[in-house]
This record gives C-alpha cells, structure tokens and sequence, in this order.
C-alpha cells in the first residue's frame, strides 16, 4: 500500500491552474525529488499532499495511518514571539521531554533543547524543523526546499542528515530541492514537474531524457556523473526498493512537451 | 467592597487587562495591531446604533466590531494593501459611528464617555458584563492556545498538523470583538488597541515562552489599571488615559531592562 496517492491532481488558484492531471505514488522507504523551474507547482503538490489546498480536479489519498512530517521552507519567525525549541516541538499537541531529545539527536541538534528559536542560525533552523516533523515518527518526510539560504556545506550536511534519518527511521522522503546534483546523488526517484509531470524515473534516467534537458539543459552532466559514483557505493538502507514499480520507468513514449508549462 | 466606585473601576479594569493579555499577544505575534484599532473604532458606530434601537451598549457595540472585523478578514488580498483597506474602513467607520450619534434626539450622549471610556461610572451590571466576556475570551483563547500558536508560526505548519488557519483567525477575531465591547466602558474605543498592545509588548522582553509572555502582559496590564486609577485620583487626571500612560512608561522600563541586558 502506498503512503501517500495522488491521482489526477490538479491545482488553481483562481483562474491560474498551477497543476494539471499529476500523478504520483510514493512507497515505504523511498527518497523521491522533484524538480522543477520556478512556478512549475512543486510547492502546490506538497500544500495539497498536506492538506493546504484543495484539488481542483483528482484527489490525493493518504494510506491508512499513515504519519506525515513536513518540513516548510524557511519560516520566519517574529522576533516578538519569545519561544524555546522544546516549546515549539511540543506544538500542537505536545510530546514527551525524552521523544524531543530524541528528535533534536537524530535531526543533528542536540544542545537547542532550551535555545530560543528567534535566536538560531539558518542551518539550525532547518534542523529544528527537520526535528518537528520527526517528533511524530512519521512514515513519509515532506521537504519543501529545506536548504533554502544555506550554503552549499551547510546543505550538503543537512541532506546527510537526511539520509541517516531514513536509514535510522526507515521513512519515505518526499523533498523539492533546486541542488540538482544533490538530487542525482540522493534520490531513489526523481520526478520533474512542470505543471504537469514531464518524465520521472531513477536520477540516470530522468538526466538523459529530453523533457529534463530542455527544462535544465545540459550542464547537469556533471551532476549525473557524481549520480554515478554515488551509486557506485550502493545504497543500502536495510530495505529494498522496488525500482519496477508500475509507472516510473517508463520513458519510452513522452508526448508532452515540458517547455510549454503549465497556462 | 463594591460601594466603592474605585474598588469597582479596578476590578473592570483588571476584568479588560485579563481579556486583553493573551488576546494582545496574538495581535503583536501577528501583527494585526492596526486590525485591532480597526475594529475597536468601528464600535463607535455600534454605541451609535444601540442608542437609536435602545439595545444593550454590549451587544450592539460587538456587533458591529465583528461585522467589521470579518470584512476586513474577507477583503483583505483583494487589490489594497491591508494598512490602506484598514485606513479606509477604521477612520470611516468612526466618522458614520459620530454623525450617527449626532443624528440621536433626546438623550444627551456624552460621547468623551464613549471616546474615552468612563471607568469611574462602571456599574455592578458592567463588572458583570465585563467579567463574563473576559471569562469567554480567555477560555476562548485557552482552548485554542496550541492551534492558534501554531496557526501563527506557519500556516502549512498548522495545515499539515491538521489545524485551519482560517477557523483559527475566525477565533481571534470573534474574541477580539468580545474585547473591544467590554473595554469601551473602561478605556473607550480610541484607546483600546493600547490595552492590547501596550502590556504585550512589554511583556516581551521578560519573557522566553508563549506562555510566559501571556502572563506578563497580564500582570503588567493589572498593575496599569491600579497604578493609573491611582494617579487618576491623586492628580485629577481622566482615568482611562492615565492607566494607558502607565502601560506605556512600563514598556519604556522593559526595553530598557533587554536593551541593558542585551
């Protein structure tokens, strides 16, 4: 059974349609990406997958209890609201004292427990988000461009993080993300979106079709090169993914054209 | 006790500062500041219209605070930027609420009252009125405390914790309206967005938690009310001002103290 399930979805915001007849599946344990230019709707796929927009068309359908952690783009918080990182990991509906500390561990934080949260750097920022959405011990991560105004260590570090989690964890991650070699390096799937789905499949795939390259152009060689020595070392999580799953692979027949967009 | 006109003042404004305290704080976090002036001046059209209908002051005041916060809720992101919109309705709503009253044969309304509020003349019925709506703002705001706070933080964040932002808004605004009716009495409706501001914000600095800062801005909103009727009474000054004045020279004190200690 699938985490979560999205059929058919399409968005609008008035008379903008941000998405249009997308579908996607994501299964236990696999990390997913999406990739997409700017307004391509990647932020829109995950507001509906959390709830935040209707569909206008299709439907997005959870598994049965299944948990959801979402980790928001940068989020500002106003310097007029005194909170402690143990308080907002609380919010909305509490946790124990030890599941924080264990959160705050496992999101690569553990010294924030009582840190203010006005007072934290981007990079830790992100992590105390990451330890939010890990509270709940969810089965599939939500990441809406977490590394948004980090630096490329600070970055490649919290994507690491990101991969311990999941092997420690074992959930799925589902994450927007502009790095494009980061993606090729640690992504399971990768899924390109531009108000629809342009192609999608494993990182070597989705790099050398067509629908990819007019979007990014050529200059992501590189990228995949370093996809491939990633690679190379395995990815072993203790899980197997099932790389043949119906709809993924296959990229034989692409009638859509990815430069059009999406109005 | 009650006999006393002053021992009843206090307890009216200490009923407000109570509303006002957590209330307030989700005005700064949220900086809806001028939203809170917006429906506090509209209220003076609400005196205006209870006194045509003869109703109660409470009720038709409320009213129209909530009428007039929802509008602003609904055409906020419309085309005018939100301090424009609440420009145009606040400072219209206060200008038909005077001519209205101006329209009202008969009794001779003394509008300072409503202006400025009129604490000393607060009646036992009042306290009631006061007590009970402050009594519902709070368990209000209580209930919700969590999903409000989240709301406020991030509105995916609440969304995908299950929470709707826009029901919690709803909550915020219906509490604010409370607010505004039973505080006209006290501080009027020119100075009522100070009653919420003013003790949060200087909360701010002595506090490291949400609920910390709740409770600050009540201590400092209740000390404001007896200071300032104190200070009333010793040098003959209109109470309502007076307790806003010493709201205001504690927040001067407090940013000093976290300027000091930064």
């Amino acid at each position: 059974m699938s985490l979560v399930d999205v059929e058919g979805l399409s968005v609008r915001y008035g008379a903008r349609t941000v998405l249009s007849n997308v579908s996607l599946r994501i299964e236990p344990g696999e990390i997913v990406t999406i990739v997409g230019p700017n307004g391509s709707g990647k932020t829109s796929m995950l507001r509906a997958i959390i709830g935040a927009v209707k569909p206008y068309r299709g439907r997005v359908t959870q598994g049965r209890d299944v948990t959801i952690g979402y980790v928001p783009q940068k989020l500002h918080i106003d310097e007029t609201l005194p909170i402690t990182v143990s308080r907002f990991l609380k919010l909305p509906s509490g946790a124990a004292a030890l599941d924080i500390e264990h959160a705050l561990a496992q999101a690569g934080v553990p010294d924030l427990v009582n840190a203010q949260l006005s007072q934290l750097s981007g990079g830790q920022f992100q992590r105390v988000l990451l330890a939010r959405a890990l509270i709940k011990k969810p089965d599939l991560l939500l990441l809406d461009e977490a590394t948004q105004g980090l630096d490329q260590r600070g970055s490649a570090s919290f994507y690491q993080q990101i991969e311990s989690v999941r092997q420690e964890t074992g959930c799925a991650v589902l994450m927007i993300s502009h790095e494009l070699h980061v993606v090729m390096s640690a992504s399971d799937r990768v899924i390109c979106l531009n108000g629809h789905v342009c192609c999608e499949g494993t990182p070597a795939v989705v790099a050398s079709a067509p629908e990819y390259r007019a979007l990014f152009g050529t200059g992501t060689g590189g990228a995949l090169a370093l996809y491939r020595h990633e690679h190379d070392h395995g990815h072993d999580h203790g899980h197997d993914h099932d790389h043949t799953h119906g709809q993924t692979h296959d990229h034989g027949d692409h009638n859509h054209d990815c430069s059009e967009g999406s109005d | 006790m009650l006999d006393d006109f002053m021992v009843r003042a206090a307890l009216a404004g200490a009923g407000v500062a109570i509303a006002a305290a957590p209330l307030g704080c989700f005005v700064v976090w949220r900086r809806m500041a001028y939203f809170g002036d917006a429906t506090a001046h509209a209220a003076i059209l609400g005196v205006a219209m209870s006194l045509a209908f003869s109703m109660s002051i409470f009720i038709g005041s409320m009213t129209v605070a909530l009428m007039m916060a929802l509008t602003v809720s609904v055409l906020s992101g419309r085309g005018y930027a939100m301090d424009t919109l609440l420009g145009v309705l606040a400072h219209s709503a206060l200008a038909f609420g005077l001519v209205a009253v101006s329209f009202i044969t008969g009794v001779r309304i003394d509008l300072m009252a409503y202006l400025f509020g009129d604490i000393l003349a607060v009646t036992r019925g009042d306290l009631a009125v006061i007590w009970g709506g402050a009594a519902i703002v709070v368990a209000l705001i209580g209930w919700r405390w969590s999903a409000l706070l989240t709301a406020t933080l991030n509105e995916d964040l609440a969304y995908a914790s299950g929470i709707n932002p826009k029901r919690e808004q709803l909550v915020l605004t219906f509490a604010l309206a409370i607010t505004v009716a039973v505080a006209i009495k006290v501080v009027g409706v020119l100075l009522i967005a100070a009653m919420l501001i003013i003790p949060a914000a200087a909360g701010r600095p002595l506090s490291r938690t949400p609920e910390g800062m709740a409770i600050a801005a009540g201590a400092i909103g209740i000390f404001s009310v007896i200071a300032g009727l104190r200070a009333a009474y010793e040098f003959d000054t209109p109470a309502g001002p007076s307790i806003v004045c010493v709201a205001a020279l504690t927040f001067l004190l407090t940013s000093v103290f976290r300027n000091v200690r930064a």
